[in-house]
């Protein structure tokens, strides 16, 4: 078996949103391996979308919500009050359930990211942003009409864009939030096949609705319940062989 | 009568009621029209455009002018006299009211836009923003002279005489409310996810509102600057005690500086009958202006829509 080297690492995590009495998340212990797919499956108001995105610190943009414990990354433990924030956005990219296309062209949407890390030289942005595309699996598509608004372009494609964007900057880890959700079979099985493509060079975590969506692309799946992390494991062994009696209820659809 | 019948009855004495006073409603609103563009059009002629105030004419000066005009023989007299005669036109009004307009634009739109965003970004929910947004909504329905003479207060009389820059004050507080509801309603209309997405780049706070959110809200919060401004355009109240008014051209803003709409109520409320049709031809321009503002407005609002449609109709296919 090849060698797993731990990307980053969810200890003893807690968190609680601004005003609520409870924790959403209860103490969860999750590796994430690196250059793999890791799903987190659950019920809805499980906590896996609420653990993917404490995992860039996006709800930080909100007041008030409270993390306690640990998510160690790159050595350091990113909830920790220093963390630069802006930095580790670079690192850790995220994708969103609908498609977050900027209210501007194709080129300025890949270019954003770029231009915020000070690349401003014109040739440097169009051979990354051509790289950018063509690792989005959009090159094809839009080459020819690289000014038009990113307004014009399909949901799928939208959606591609927006991991085009993600991968110009070239994260570590890439955070995808149900990217398939309001995409068509044809655009979701892109994005699929965009996804299993692109863990050779980053790592992923998704946080998916769909059961045969999180055994056809994931290597490591999490079964979360209620805040708390019932089961972690290899994809394989958690879809056909369980070890909690709740992971196998949920899996043969008998509540979710 | 059964109950239908009874029903119907009402429902058709209560439609013709409603309808009686909509046509009422309607008659005025075209009758005011109607008016306005007879005699505004009647006064209306280029030398307006190009004449500033000059003292109004005689009986027999009137005379000669509307014969001259009329294209009647003219005697060697009246000609002489004609020659003399120094016709009164508009030009430093619709100079000065361009004038305080823009400055009051250049002055209360920033402002505005700024607290808006502070409002809506950064504000939120907190008890702070929302006394700012109670405060604007009051703000907004103060009444005009109250804000007139309050300027007096803070700048008249300070600084010893009535102003150009006072009208700008006076105007420039009237839109300050207008312009931060309609950026904080806009802000408010971008969606968190496309805020969350720059954040999830790398962008700083600051970079996400000017470079995302501004460009999500920019139709918006233009309209909201237009029709500002064609509020403040037919204001008189707070320029009466500010601004004030001049029948000179002055382009100098430390000095009185006259607006159609003071001009407007000077020249109609004087008993000279030349005067009195420079006040109508002032009304027509400022309809005209304010008009076309609106117009731009919503075209450019309902543009906006268009657009949201279509990317809609496109998501779902």
């Amino acid at each position: 078996m090849e060698k797993e080297i731990i990307d980053l690492e969810v200890k003893d995590f807690s968190f609680r949103y601004a005003g609520a009495s409870a924790d959403s998340l209860k103490k969860i212990n999750l590796p994430i391996i690196k250059n793999k797919v890791t799903a987190l499956i659950g019920p809805s108001g499980c906590g896996k979308t609420t653990l993917l995105r404490s995992l860039n610190r996006i709800h930080d943009l909100y007041p008030g919500n409270e993390y306690r414990g640990e998510v160690n990354f790159e050595g350091r433990n990113i909830l920790s009050a220093d963390e630069d924030l802006i930095h580790l956005r670079t690192r850790i990219g995220m994708i969103f359930q609908k498609p977050t296309a900027f209210p501007m062209s194709i080129y300025e949407n890949i270019a954003y990211g770029l231009k915020l890390q000070g690349i401003k030289d014109k040739t440097v942005l169009s051979g990354r942003i051509e790289k950018a595309l063509k690792g989005g699996a959009l090159w094809g598509e839009v080459k020819e009409r690289l000014n038009d608004e990113a307004d014009a372009l399909s949901g799928g494609q939208q959606q591609r864009l927006c991991i085009s964007r993600a991968i110009a900057v070239e994260p570590e880890i890439i955070l995808f939030d149900e990217p398939t959700s309001a995409l068509d079979p044809i655009s979701t099985e892109a994005i699929e096949k965009l996804i299993m493509e692109l863990k050779d060079e980053v790592t992923i975590v998704i946080v998916t609705h769909n059961m045969q969506q999180a055994q056809r692309i994931s290597d490591y799946t999490a079964f979360m319940y209620l805040g708390d992390l019932i089961e972690y494991g290899e994809t394989d062994k958690i879809f056909n062989n369980p070890d909690e009696e709740l992971t196998k209820q949920y899996i043969s659809g008998q509540f979710g | 009568m059964s109950a239908t019948d009874r029903r119907k009855v009402i429902n058709k004495i209560v439609l013709a009621t409603s309808t009686l006073f909509a046509v009422i409603g309607i008659f005025f609103l075209f009758w005011i029209l109607f008016v306005l563009l007879k005699n505004g059009f009647e006064a209306l002629n280029l030398s307006i455009f190009f004449n500033d105030g000059a003292p109004p004419l005689s009986v027999e000066e009137l005379e000669i002018l509307n014969k001259s005009r009329e294209g009647l023989e003219l005697s060697e007299f009246e000609q002489e006299e004609l020659s003399w005669i120094e016709i009164s036109g508009l030009r430093h009004a619709i100079i000065g009211q361009l004038m305080l307009a823009f400055g009051a634009t250049l002055v209360g739109v920033p402002i505005g836009i700024l607290a808006g965003t502070y409002v809506r970004e950064y504000g939120a929910d907190s008890k702070f923003a929302n006394l700012i947004r109670d405060l604007s909504d009051v703000m907004m329905s103060a009444p005009s002279i109250v804000i007139g003479t309050f300027v007096y207060a803070i700048v008249v009389s300070p600084t010893g005489g009535f102003s150009g820059y006072a009208g700008i004050v006076a105007l420039a507080i009237m839109m300050l409310p207008i312009i931060l509801r309609t950026t904080d309603d806009m802000l408010g209309l971008v969606s968190n996810t496309l805020r969350e997405a720059a954040i999830a780049l790398g962008a700083p706070k600051y970079k996400m509102i000017m470079q995302v959110v501004y460009r999500g809200a920019k139709v918006g919060i233009l309209t909201g600057i237009l029709l500002a401004v064609a509020r403040i355009a037919g204001e008189t109240a707070p320029l009466l005690f500010t601004s004030f008014n001049t029948n000179f051209f002055e382009t100098n803003l430390t000095e009185p500086i006259a607006s159609l709409t003071v001009t407007m109520f000077n020249y109609a409320t004087s008993p000279y009958e030349d005067w009195q049709q420079l006040g109508w031809a002032a009304a027509l321009i400022l309809a005209g202006f304010v008009l076309g503002l609106n117009i731009v407005g919503r075209v450019l609002l309902s543009m906006k829509h268009i657009s949201t449609k279509k990317i809609f109709k496109k998501r779902k296919r």
